[in-house]
């Protein structure tokens, strides 16, 4: 029954990843790639890896894509813009993505009622992945606070004279 | 469940991005595809820990995903820049590295 229910997200994911780098639409990528990462989440849900399906939604589907749709929104401004997202969003383009998520909430429901949510015996709880995280791990703590550090100062500079420009100030 | 099952998967996931780095020139898919062979890596490493009981797999999941944050967050202001620039999103127009 488990293995049903992974083969069925397994191949979710797979066919929404291959709908997302097909597109010619970037929207409709997007919608396609949320569901592949939440296709990925309730996967990590039925291997025994609650706490990493919870970030999965909450960081990747969530954080990482919304930086996604802003770039998207940013590059086509106005009323041309609003047009052409008028037709990017047509109730069609919905269906498939819809009746995926459809099937990965009846999974989730149908985890929730009876069916314990790991195939390896016990899951691994979020209590002992944060002792693991601050214990033994903690120079990776470190070192990833530094690699997003990094990663805010160079989004900053990069994106600063794009900014700066804009305002019709000369930036050097 | 088997462990190999999961880790096919991974490794369809990692070949499906991969095909799409190579295969896309628009620089937004690109970046889509980094993160799907990004959160296929993922998955297996979250795959591997839970199949031993052991948290070390999602420790590093949470690293991954701080890799992936931080990629993105700079490869979309490129974004910006080089639709500025080029007034195209088409990675081949820019190849040189002064514009």
């Amino acid at each position: 029954m488990i293995l049903a229910l992974f083969y069925v997200a397994a191949a979710i994911a797979l066919l929404s990843t291959a709908m997302a780098l097909s597109r010619t639409n970037a929207t409709h990528a997007l919608i396609y790639l949320i569901m592949s990462l939440l296709s990925v989440a309730v996967i990590f849900f039925i291997i025994g890896a609650p706490f990493a399906a919870a970030l999965e939604i909450v960081i990747y589907a969530g954080a990482i894509m919304v930086l996604f749709v802003f770039v998207i929104m940013m590059l086509n401004l106005g009323e041309a813009g609003q047009i052409r997202e008028r037709e990017w969003l047509k109730p069609r383009s919905w269906i498939l993505p819809g009746i995926f998520a459809a099937a990965l909430l009846a999974e989730l429901l149908v985890l929730e009622n009876g069916l314990s949510g790991t195939t390896t015996g016990v899951a691994v709880e979020p209590k002992t992945v944060g002792l693991t995280l601050f214990g033994p791990y903690v120079l990776a703590v470190e070192l990833a606070s530094m690699l997003l550090l990094a990663g805010l100062v160079g989004a900053y500079h990069v994106g600063r004279s794009f900014l700066a420009r804009d305002r019709g100030v000369k930036h050097q | 469940m088997p462990l190999e099952h999961v880790l096919g998967l991974a490794s369809l996931l990692f070949a499906l991005g991969l095909t799409g780095l190579m295969v896309r020139r628009n620089i937004l898919f690109v970046l889509m595809s980094l993160e799907v062979m990004l959160n296929s890596a993922a998955l297996a490493f979250v795959a591997a820990g839970a199949h031993w009981g052991q948290p070390d797999g999602q420790v590093v999941f949470m690293l991954v995903l701080t890799v992936a944050a931080a990629e993105v967050s700079v490869g979309l202001g490129l974004v910006l820049q080089i639709q500025r620039r080029f007034h195209t999103l088409d990675i081949d127009d820019a190849t040189r590295l002064r514009g």
